[in-house]
């Protein structure tokens, strides 16, 4: 989808700060970060989501950057390490483009590490906030280089599990090179006499 | 095994190993060392007469040590491919005069003493690494005399002696007088279980239990007669049909004895055994007179593991096994992408689970392969060639040589995007300011900075975490819910490399009381040894401290690997304790010094006359 609402000109950032359920709302005051992230500059939207990565989460991020002509999403939840790419498309397909994304970890670095102290927890979490929309200030644009994939695969051992990932590709279409340190394939399986627990043969 | 051998889209390279990997998902290049069998594996018929008439004895590996083979051999009976392998380390020779016999009586001379190692380069796009695992060595155990007495054996020493291909044809003796025992023991969790490193490894090996219960099964069936007893701390019997095994092993008599052997003793006119036991069921303390003992060991990480670590940048997690990406959401895709695993590289596994997880690295391949293409993350260096001074410091430190340029042509350092991983080292080295990471922009960087210490400096701790170790090592330690104290703001970087020493003075000047750099382990880093330069750039900020008058201990440098989330907790927890040593004088005075060293470098800056 075309970039609509990327323009160089005015920043509008939109915070979307999740409760993940407990996970995280349990430890930190979500409503309060909240409140603390439209106090920073360029921030136009901010708003609490009890799952933001759900589905009805995800409407929203949509639905506001359409609504608010937001430029800069930024949401507050887990690592980026798991949704990151989540939200990358999810604001793509609100037309934004994914690098305009930020995130700002208050699950794993503050409300599971920070779990008996809520006001601590929350003082972090909005730091993390007010960092991740420093940072968002100055995000730009970028073009994903596409690059070809070689249609062959290399495993590594010839054992059990390394002969059936041979098949299971090699009978899906891919060419496979199958690569073993010993002189014959089959691995520690082809010592085994029988095996359980249907007790037949391992070979 | 046979599908595989035959398979017209399987390459099968044996006796193999991988000498060196390239690239990057989607576009691996391997090189392959196919070393030297001595034996053409295509012309082989396997007939067996080489080996008959090879008058070189030694013991045969496949059989445990059980048996003998010659240096002229078939792995064993099955073997894929299905040929002969003259092991020269033992072989006489081809002189005439030495011996040379095997190759006179090959009528269809595929025999080639003079054979080399082949090198074969492969292009691929995606890698399952399955490279299976190691059986633990009891040798340590020395209280049940695994290396003392000969009727204390090891369970894969077991399969081969009930195997009728193994060395006695499947019929079960003992090795001191070849006789059939009349009771055996069986000692679980040897080498598992345990939390004394000298004893074996903390976690279960999953296996051990349901091959035991197989184990006395096939003694039960093989010899109705024969006393099994097995002795246990907790059977583990949680798979599908698990639970029915091991009720028809009770049911066929095989006892069960809740404890763990302390001791084995050997008598030394008979051989048999008695083992110390204290029965948890009954508490009593007990004798069992035994004819043989089975050991049931084990599993440990792969010895050789450090090579595929090295080579696609793998972890270990603390159990020692390869680290996943994730280990419930992406338990078969490995932290590097396009990299994948299946069996018991990731954990100890059973055949089934092992198969499991292959279709599922081969699904999680195939999904890869499909697509045809890749996007590539748009994390990469660009230079600025007004900026650039033709350095070449770049070029120097980038890890993966994306980066052109020739001091003859006095062309800028131009960046190859394709090449480019992102590492954000060049950018962090370039004096001049010339490069910019994208997306880890230099004035991102100071926006976060200046985040963090627009409020309460004092009471925060600049932390920079790289992406794939440190990061995810805090991560750990959230999912494993550690606490410690929460001063420390994150900066996440690709590469603890990125991070500028102008990023750590510019904190210092804002007032931070701590910062901290945290990657990677060295051979952990994901862009080869960008972190090496990390490491460089701190000691040497060190010593620019020191001579301003800051106190080193100010910035702290740790390596903290995906899988450690404790050690990050730790160091969580010695920041903060440093931090509260630190006055607000002392970050005053640093302020104070950092400005005047700014003054004077402009100050110096001006009077120098412009390039010509």
């Amino acid at each position: 989808m075309a970039e609509k609402t990327n323009g160089n000109g005015e920043l509008r950032i939109g915070v979307f700060v999740c409760e993940c359920g407990l996970n995280i709302a349990g430890s930190v005051d979500c409503h309060s970060v909240s409140e603390f992230a439209a106090t920073l500059p360029d921030v136009v939207f901010s708003c609490v989501n009890r799952y933001t990565c759900a589905d009805p989460g995800q409407q929203e991020i949509k639905r506001n950057i359409v609504e608010h002509k937001l430029n800069r999403v930024v949401v507050a939840s887990c690592t980026p390490r798991m949704h990151e790419p989540t939200f990358r498309n999810c604001v793509a397909e609100a037309g934004l483009n994914p690098y305009l994304f930020e995130m700002a970890n208050i699950r794993e670095h503050c409300s599971w590490v920070h779990l008996y102290d809520k006001q601590q927890a929350t003082e972090k979490a909005k730091d993390t906030v007010k960092i991740s929309v420093a940072r968002a200030r100055h995000l730009s644009s970028q073009t994903e280089l596409e690059v070809p994939v070689n249609r062959q695969a290399l495993v590594i051992g010839g054992g059990i599990a390394g002969i059936n990932a041979a098949l299971d590709m090699a009978d899906t279409g891919y060419q496979v090179y199958l690569v073993e340190k010993e002189p014959s394939i089959g691995g520690i399986m082809a010592q085994l006499d029988k095996t359980y627990p249907t007790m037949d043969c391992s070979i | 095994m046979m599908d595989a051998g035959r398979h017209p889209r399987i390459k099968m390279l044996t006796y193999s190993e991988i000498e060196e990997v390239t690239g990057y998902v989607g576009n691996f290049k391997a090189r392959i060392r196919k070393k030297a069998k001595y034996v053409n594996e295509n012309e082989c018929t396997a007939c067996g007469e080489c080996a008959k008439i090879c008058p070189v004895v030694v013991p045969n590996e496949f059989q445990m040590g059980l048996s003998t083979r010659k240096a002229i051999h078939i792995p064993f009976p099955q073997a894929v491919p299905s040929a002969y392998i003259l092991d020269m380390d033992n072989c006489l020779g081809n002189n005439p005069i030495a011996c040379g016999k095997c190759d006179d009586v090959c009528d269809k001379k595929c025999i080639d003493y003079d054979m080399q190692d082949e090198i074969i380069n492969i292009n691929v796009g995606a890698v399952v690494v399955a490279t299976g695992m190691d059986v633990y060595d009891p040798t340590a155990l020395d209280d049940y005399g695994y290396t003392r007495f000969e009727n204390v054996i090891t369970s894969m020493e077991f399969e081969r002696l009930i195997c009728s291909e193994g060395p006695t044809q499947g019929h079960f003796i003992r090795p001191t007088d070849h006789k059939t025992p009349k009771t055996i023991g069986f000692i679980q969790c040897v080498g598992s279980r345990t939390q004394d490193p000298e004893r074996g490894n903390p976690y279960c090996s999953n296996i051990c239990c349901m091959n035991t219960v197989k184990d006395s099964l096939l003694l039960k069936d093989h010899y109705p007669d024969i006393e099994v007893k097995v002795f246990y701390m907790d059977i583990r019997a949680f798979g599908k049909g698990f639970e029915d095994l091991f009720m028809r092993s009770k049911e066929a008599g095989v006892m069960y004895i809740r404890g763990i052997p302390g001791e084995i003793e050997q008598d030394p006119k008979s051989n048999n055994l008695k083992l110390m036991v204290e029965n948890t069921t009954t508490r009593q303390l007990e004798e069992h007179d035994l004819d043989m003992v089975v050991l049931s060991v084990g599993v440990i990480p792969r010895k050789d593991q450090e090579v595929v670590k090295k080579l696609f940048s793998l972890s270990s997690t603390s159990d020692g096994f390869l680290m996943e990406s994730h280990p419930k959401l992406k338990p078969v895709d490995a932290p590097t992408g396009g990299v994948f695993f299946a069996g018991c590289a990731e954990f100890p596994k059973d055949v089934k689970d092992s198969v499991t997880q292959a279709s599922a690295a081969a699904a999680r391949a195939g999904t890869l392969l499909s697509a045809g293409k890749i996007k590539i993350e748009a994390i990469t260096a660009v230079v600025d060639e007004e900026k650039c001074k033709l350095c070449g410091i770049c070029v120097r430190v980038c890890p993966f040589n994306a980066i052109i340029f020739d001091k003859a042509t006095k062309q800028p350092a131009h960046v190859i995007e394709a090449s480019c991983k992102g590492c954000g080292t060049c950018s962090a080295e370039c004096t001049f300011d010339a490069i910019t990471m994208q997306h880890f922009t230099d004035r991102q960087m100071y926006a976060q900075i200046e985040a963090i210490l627009s409020d309460k400096p004092m009471e925060k701790i600049v932390t920079f975490a790289c992406n794939w170790c440190s990061y995810a090592g805090a991560d750990l330690a959230g999912l494993s819910r550690l606490q410690f104290p929460a001063n420390a703001r994150i900066i996440r970087t690709m590469c603890s490399g990125r991070v500028k020493d102008k990023f750590v003075l510019h904190a210092f000047k804002l007032g931070a009381p701590i910062v901290l750099v945290s990657g990677c382990h060295f051979a952990d880093c994901h862009y080869i040894d960008a972190n090496r330069w990390t490491q460089k750039r701190v000691w040497k900020l060190w010593d620019k401290l020191e001579k301003m008058g800051v106190r080193p201990e100010r910035l702290q440098l740790e390596w903290v690997s995906a899988a450690e989330g404790q050690k990050w907790s730790k160091v969580m927890k010695a920041c903060e304790e440093l931090r509260q040593q630190v006055t607000e004088e002392e970050v005053q005075q640093t302020i104070k010094t950092l400005k005047q060293e700014e003054e004077k470098k402009s100050s110096r800056a001006k009077k120098q006359p412009a390039p010509a």
